[in-house]
């Protein structure tokens, strides 16, 4: 493990990021997705990193569609749950991160192995069951890890990746090698027993981990207020002395300053925080889901007004961005995911032995 | 009589019980208003109202052990577990509590209260949402493991276990739930702990249960053809199993094979062959042979999928090998 993590330092060379500029409370909240806190001016990062931001945002864009439709075709099978709506949450907190900082994630995990720099080539492999895939064809799309990037993978058990961050977290301070670790979820394994214990004892010994809980207000067909008796998230880490911030998700540089904070705070020794991430999906729960439980109104506001990628584009024409620069990195990510495909359908399957390989050490 | 799916066989089992005893509700993930997961419960919200038919919050742990103690209090729940995976998170409300409360009360206190949801294979859902784990749940002392294959069998063991006085683990499959078959409209209670023989033979008896019970069908119906006659005896139950069943149907045909989707160590069907030796060993004419699911956790890609639990051919290779031919 220690030679493969070393290597995390290194990111895709195009894609390394850029140093970034302090924070400042100083400016006033504004009001986001479902009332949350908006982006502080003050605390903008650089326009490299702004325009990386946008460059990660379309990519998973552009990813979950294409794998959205190979589902369609067959050619990605299981359950395939796509990001799309929420990438602001995933690319603001990775790039927040420094690079041997670890995130985690549940199963909805493909755009934050992308946010993270994972090989859209390996991480579509994967979806496509095939060997070039960063688990050899064997996890599929809920289990994606590419820990050279320190994406420690996808879970499928609602809530059970809340306790391994928390881990991630114990070692970052038994080792003092000043890491943290931002642990994403979604907003229906706030109520398990794994993330109320974890939170005390991640309070209890002031680790450093950021939980973020990802609030797109439904889990699977159920609206929140139906399983939550509180469902102002932000709120729920306060029983355990932890500072709980809503950030609206639609915007990246909301996600990005407040994680940046979150993460100084962990590194300074002060303890975890919880971010409540107020978001929305603009596709079903997965692929198989007829999404009956909200209205067509609802999702075309929230696609209308609030989509990450537009609000992205806002920020980047404050900073002279223009229209054509956009649109060649639109067509240059277009071009990286059309590679994945041919490159996944090309892939070889696992072999009939790859079958008992890696269920233990040798 | 009607030809109907496997969960509309547990749907009418649920919608028949339930109005016969007002005590029962159902609660669970996406049980009421996205009508199930699997659509086993569909309509049942709108028939019995919200109080009857509860949506919970994803907190397993917490909405099963809810269910144990409103069951030692009078109530008869029925808890889905949109997977029997998930149901991992609460096995301690289910092996330490639902499981001994009547031995440790000594009688004072039972939970008449019903497991239910789907174990095993999915469609290319991989390691953490594929796992076959009546073994997890026959092991303790205290449960009832119910494991229907066909949808008369779910139907008729569901009312039955609306009825018991005790908590029995129910396990379904995802790949049954559309398996059709005949069911009896009405009154259809099968009684728990009763072996079947799903097609009788006389050379080799073939013993599976839940979704094996398919490989070996087929197994049996092309062996018929080269004049090998297989009886397949469905246990339809795993804890208590019916011995009796399996030994009689051995000592007819002095051959045996067990055929199951769990992984080999400490499984089910290693109880079913130490008994099959220990009562039966004078009646044998071969070793038997026990399949199993290869034992790794299941993969994503289907071809490595597809190679993981026994088929129809595991099944027919393994019937000649007990016979000594082929
Ligand atoms: C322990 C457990 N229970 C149930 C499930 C089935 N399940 C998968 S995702 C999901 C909804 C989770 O919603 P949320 O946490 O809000 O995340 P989102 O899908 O909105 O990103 C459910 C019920 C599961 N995978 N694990």
């Amino acid at each position: 493990m220690a030679a493969r993590v070393r290597k995390a330092a290194q990111t895709r060379p195009r894609e390394r990021p850029v140093a970034v500029s302090k924070t400042s409370s100083a400016v006033s909240p504004k009001s986001g997705a479902n009332g949350a806190v908006t982006s502080k001016e003050a605390a903008a990062p650089s326009k490299d990193v702004q325009l990386l931001m946008y460059r990660r945002m379309a990519l998973i864009r552009r990813f979950e569609e294409r794998a959205g439709q190979s589902y369609g075709q067959g050619k990605i099978a299981g359950f395939c749950h796509l990001y799309i709506g929420q990438e602001a949450v995933g690319v603001g907190a990775a790039l927040a991160c420094a690079a041997t900082d670890y995130t985690i994630d549940g199963y909805r995990e493909h755009g934050h192995a992308l946010a993270r720099g994972a090989d859209p080539k390996r991480v579509m492999a994967e979806l496509y069951g095939r060997k070039p895939g960063y688990a050899k064809g064997k996890g599929g799309s809920m289990h994606i890890f590419d820990v050279e990037h320190r994406f420690m993978g996808g879970y499928g058990i609602v809530g059970g990746q809340i306790p391994l961050a928390t881990g991630f977290g114990w070692a970052s301070r038994y080792k003092r090698d000043g890491t943290a670790t931002v642990c994403f979820f979604g907003d229906a394994a706030i109520n398990q027993g794994a993330y109320h214990e974890s939170l005390n004892m991640a309070s209890l010994w002031k680790l450093p981990v950021v939980y973020v809980v990802e609030n797109n207000l439904y889990g699977m067909g159920t609206p929140i207020a139906v399983s939550n008796a509180i469902t102002d998230f932000s709120k729920r880490s306060g029983d355990y002395g932890i500072p709980g911030e809503a950030v609206d998700g639609m915007d990246a540089l909301a996600m990005y300053d407040a994680t940046q904070r979150a993460l100084a705070r962990a590194k300074r020794g002060e303890g975890p925080t919880l971010l409540e991430a107020r978001c929305y999906r603009f596709r079903g729960h997965s692929m198989a889901d007829p999404q009956t439980y909200r209205t067509k109104e609802e999702v075309e506001d929230y696609r209308t007004h609030k989509d990450p990628l537009n609000i992205m584009k806002g920020h980047l024409a404050k900073l002279g961005v223009g229209d054509a620069e956009l649109e060649k990195i639109q067509s240059e990510v277009n071009a990286e995911v059309d590679e994945a495909l041919k490159f996944s359908d090309q892939a070889a399957e696992p072999e009939g032995q790859d079958l008992y390989e890696d269920v233990l050490g040798h | 009589m009607p030809v109907i799916q496997y969960r509309e066989a547990l749907n009418q089992a649920l919608r028949e019980e339930m109005s016969r005893d007002p005590n029962i509700f159902i609660m669970g993930e996406e049980v009421g208003a996205y009508d199930g997961a699997f659509k086993v419960t569909q309509g049942l919200m709108k028939e019995f109202g919200k109080e009857r038919v509860v949506d919970s919050p994803i907190s397993e742990l917490g909405f099963v052990g809810l269910g144990i103690g409103a069951s030692m209090v009078g109530l008869r729940p029925v808890i889905e577990v949109m997977t029997w995976n998930f149901a991992i998170l609460a096995m301690d409300q289910i092996v330490n509590n639902a499981a001994k409360v009547r031995y440790m009360s000594g009688g004072q206190l039972h939970c008449p209260i019903v497991f239910r949801g789907p174990t095993g294979a999915g469609t290319q859902l991989s390691s953490q949402h594929s796992q076959m784990l009546e073994a997890q749940y026959a092991y303790f002392p205290g449960l009832k493991v119910v494991t229907p294959g066909t949808p008369r069998d779910a139907k008729g063991l569901l009312k039955a276990a609306l009825r018991e006085q005790d908590p029995v683990v129910f396990m379904e499959s995802e790949l049954l739930y559309s398996v059709k078959g005949e069911v009896e409209t009405g009154e259809l209670v099968i009684p728990i702990g009763q072996a079947e023989v799903k097609r009788p033979g006389e050379h080799v008896t073939v013993v599976c249960w839940h979704r094996m019970i398919y490989p070996a069908l087929e197994a049996a119906t092309k062996l018929a053809q080269e004049g090998i006659e297989v009886e397949v005896v469905d246990m339809r139950t795993v804890r208590p199993l019916d011995l009796p069943t399996v030994l009689a149907s051995v000592r007819k045909t002095n051959r045996c094979v067990v055929v199951e989707e769990a992984w080999p160590i400490a499984s089910v069907g290693s109880s079913i062959v130490d008994a099959v030796q220990r009562e039966a060993f004078d009646d044998l004419d071969a070793p038997v042979i026990r399949l199993n699911a290869k034992d790794v956790p299941m993969p994503y890609n289907k071809k490595l999928e597809g190679m993981y639990a026994p088929t129809a051919d595991d099944v027919a290779a393994a019937v000649k090998k007990v016979l000594y031919i082929g």
